[in-house]
């Protein structure tokens, strides 16, 4: 019995050294692997809703527009030019010459109306592909003309300054027509687009690839590939960027950041982003209705400590509604409420709301809701230091945002929120305007009304000048500080860790990933 | 026998109707839908209705789960909200990573589990036994997605001998060795909660049978202790330690979710979590009925195996 096992030990110490040996060298020269937060969904970006996919889909695609690298002002990209009628109702797009999908069919007026009537047009014969949860991005588009074959034409219903910031975010990449004409329902694992990077295969859990499109109008990439890998374990994706085994680490834990940024085999990238995270208060009924109770919390919570100790210097503190990646639409001028607790106890005292009690709904977690938990109980913990008796009631995400969605009368009096927009006017529109309480379908769940603000951002939505459009946005932000319907805690920088092989990596404020610039050693 | 394995196997279809009728409920309670869920902060009423309706989760409820079971009768589980892509594709490739990982697993809590029971009850209160007890309780109690952390940062990232995660490399590599090589954490985390439990009850069958008569009667014959042990009292052991192994299969299975989330091994399990999370209820669906009837097969071919090795079971 014995002499049996010996002969098999050596046998099974060389598998095991065959099993086990380094794995060093893992990622080839000139192949980016990324380690993405999840399977994507869908590569199909009409059908996509989430950041994850969209960081995908942005190499693969082009826009008729884009936002210019580093900013969210809006260049060229699959059309050169454009001209936009006096009354703001037609856009016509001039499309560049010569461009072609992967697939080899040509890019054209036709591609576009195909694009656009495939989401909006249910009896379009291909609207079965969907559903198209953001084709409401484009809901103002009345129709789409081509009007020959480089040249198309948007007509819409009302005059919509966002159209533009729109149609560069990823719902407005444009897919091959001959593609979906093929794959059908399946077009989102077979996507096809004229981007910097071909799609060529999607493994399912284990990895995306897409190379290098050596045709691409705007110059062939410098990278032979990238590898998008899911790793949806936060620990798990910092141990596989430790143990060499992606090059790039997206949405870093706050916990993990410092580590890395202490080790120079590493560079973090951050990047400002249009999110907002706050909590609205409920200004219909019980001591929110009261604006100094609403001026008083802002001032009695501590952001610098929320931002610095809970996340880790991952977000930084926010002064309003609009985000100051919009950077041409945002207030200078207007400064975040300090940390002032005397100052909150005067106000609460002034209006009679010493130790008044107050239900605060939390999330467990949620898109873009950074670290949910914990900064809820550091506000219920400054808020009880000014004599603000919280209540936390905490709920999963699609259960809190059938709470919170609906308003919160009879509810609760704070919920915590977050947005991630591609435009200044989006957010603000639908959660701070009168006409967009719950009952009218909108998100002001809070009920913030005040009249001013409403005419603000009607004029806004109307004017294509992006001046006058920057000018009543300013006073958006002013008024809306003064009056605080939120208490405005943070806008979170996008962060992401590379190896120092990687170079010209960067972080868009729209929170894609554009590799077309990117080298590897 | 085939007569009883028939019997088994009708009586498997009214346990999976019910649970199907369980999940499709317990979905249905839960608050949120998949509109919401893909919609996110974009979920107005309007927004919500009109994917609702795009989804045909306009339905009413009775509607939606005949169409679904009507459907599944021909073979079709629907396509997944979320995935946007057929239930059956999704669940068949999950389950088949499933299946390596705990199979991979069983096999080693089986073949170190009874091993370790053998020698624990051949030696019993003798140091073996002690040494064999105190790492058995260890494994039973250490928490597996604890295990499976330290094992990543030990193995991956402190040695960088083994992978962190996934099943195969993400370039290069897909051939045998190499998964393999991501099997041996994960299956090893996996099997060692299971590899106690099953040498703690081998060890008390082979006690049980080693104080019967006829082990008695075979050593007077002058048979070899080993041959006593492994051909004569292992083999009666057998018996009660089959249907254990189908319990740890069940385990495994079960087990695999947590495991599956830590390793980023693609399984079912770490599927089921996220569809949960998204509300993607034909895929909750279709997974739970696919591991539902697995499990039901698995206890069921336990039950032969164990009325094969005993007579006194054939019924």
């Amino acid at each position: 019995m014995k002499s049996k096992w010996y002969g098999l030990a050596p046998l099974l110490a060389a598998t095991a050294l065959a099993l086990v040996s380094p794995v060093a060298a893992q990622t080839p020269p000139n192949v980016l692997i990324v380690g993405q937060i999840a399977e994507p969904a869908s590569l199909d970006p009409h059908v996509s809703t989430a950041a994850n996919d969209f960081r995908i889909a942005v190499n693969i695609y082009d826009g008729l527009v884009r936002n210019t690298s580093g900013t969210l002002e809006i260049e060229p990209a699959l059309a050169t030019d454009w001209t936009i009628s006096d009354d703001g109702l037609e856009y016509t797009f001039n499309l560049r010459e010569g461009v072609s999908f992967h697939d080899g069919t040509p890019f054209n007026a036709d591609a576009v109306k195909f694009n656009f009537d495939r989401m909006l047009d249910e009896s379009h014969p291909f609207a079965d592909t969907g559903p198209f949860p953001l084709s409401f991005f484009f809901s103002s588009v009345e129709s789409v003309e081509v009007v020959d074959d480089l040249t198309v034409k948007f007509t819409l219903n009302e005059p919509f300054a966002p159209f533009m910031s729109n149609l560069a975010s990823p719902t407005g990449l444009i897919v091959s027509p001959a593609a979906v004409e093929q794959f059908g329902a399946d077009y989102g694992r077979n996507p096809v687009g004229t981007g910097p990077f071909k799609f060529e295969e999607w493994q399912s859990n284990t990895r995306v690839v897409a190379s290098r499109n050596d045709a691409y109008w705007d110059g062939a990439p410098a990278l032979e590939a990238a590898i998008f890998r899911p790793i949806t374990d936060a620990n798990t994706r910092v141990a596989e960027m430790l143990s060499g085994g992606i090059d790039v680490l997206l949405e870093t834990p706050p916990d993990n950041v410092a580590q890395f940024r202490d080790d120079a085999n590493y560079q973090v990238v951050e990047a400002v982003g249009p999110h907002v995270w706050y909590v609205m208060l409920n200004a219909k009924e019980g001591p929110f209705a009261d604006v100094r109770v609403r001026q008083a919390v802002n001032y009695a919570v501590n952001k610098e400590s929320l931002v610095n100790d809970v996340l880790q210097g991952t977000a930084e503190v926010s002064a309003g509604p609009i985000p100051p990646a919009f950077n041409w639409a945002y207030n200078e001028d207007v400064d975040p409420y300090p940390y002032d607790p005397d100052k909150a106890r005067e106000l609460l005292a002034e209006a009679g709301a010493e130790g008044a009690s107050v239900t605060f709904l939390v999330t467990e977690g949620g898109s873009g809701m950074l670290d949910p938990v914990p900064m809820g109980t550091a506000i219920q913990a400054d808020l009880a230091a000014v004599g603000l008796d919280v209540e936390i009631q905490t709920y999963e995400w699609n259960t809190f945002l059938s709470e919170v969605n609906p308003g919160l009368e009879g509810k609760a009096d704070m919920a915590e929120m977050a947005w991630m927009t591609s435009d200044p006017d989006t957010l603000p529109f639908l959660t701070l305007r009168t006409a967009a309480f719950p009952a009218e379908g909108g998100f002001n769940s809070s009920y913030y009304s005040n009249p001013e603000v409403d005419a603000l951002l009607d004029q806004a939505r109307l004017s294509t000048d992006p001046e006058e459009r920057a000018e009543l946005y300013k006073q958006v932000q002013a008024i809306t500080h003064e009056d605080a319907p939120w208490l405005f805690v943070a806008n979170w920088k996008q962060n992401a860790v590379v190896t120092s092989a990687v170079g010209d990596f960067e972080l868009q404020p729209d929170f894609s990933l554009v590799l077309r610039d990117v080298t590897k050693q | 026998m085939p007569a009883y394995i028939a019997k088994r196997l009708l009586a498997a279809i009214p346990v999976i109707l019910g649970l199907s009728i369980i999940v499709f409920l317990v979905m249905k309670l839960i608050p949120g839908d998949p509109a919401q869920a893909l919609l996110g902060s974009y979920a107005t009423p309007d927004n919500v209705e009109r994917i609702n309706r795009a989804l045909g989760l306009d339905r009413s409820w009775p509607e939606q789960y005949v169409i679904w079971i009507g459907n599944l009768l021909q073979g079709d589980f629907g396509r997944s909200y979320i995935l946007n892509r057929p239930v059956l594709d999704e669940v068949i490739e999950r389950f088949g990573a499933t299946l390596v990982l705990a199979g991979a697993s069983l096999v080693i809590c089986s073949v170190l589990g009874i091993l370790a029971g053998i020698v624990s009850a051949v030696r019993q209160f003798g140091w073996t036994d002690r040494i064999v007890t105190f790492f058995v309780l260890i494994g039973i109690s250490m928490p597996a997605f604890f295990l499976g952390l330290v094992f990543i940062l030990f193995f991956a990232v402190q040695l960088k001998v083994l992978p962190a995660s996934g099943m195969y490399a993400v370039y290069g590599g897909g051939d045998l060795p190499d998964l393999l090589r991501h099997l041996i954490l994960p299956a090893g985390t996996l099997a060692i909660v299971a590899t106690g439990v099953v040498a703690r009850l081998t060890r008390a069958a082979m006690l049980e049978v080693l104080r019967q008569d006829f082990i008695r009667t075979a050593r007077a014959k002058g048979l070899s202790e080993n041959k006593v042990i492994y051909r004569h009292a292992f083999r009666a052991a057998l018996v009660s330690i089959i249907p254990v192994l189908g319990i740890q299969a069940g385990f495994v299975l079960g087990g695999a979710v947590y495991i599956e989330t830590v390793f980023q091994w693609p399984g079912l399990g770490q599927m089921l979590v996220k569809a949960v999370s998204t509300r993607d209820l034909l895929l909750v669906q279709g997974g739970v009925l696919v591991a539902a009837t697995v499990y039901v097969l698995v206890n069921l071919l336990a039950d032969v195996a164990q009325a094969m090795l005993d007579p006194r079971l054939k019924a």
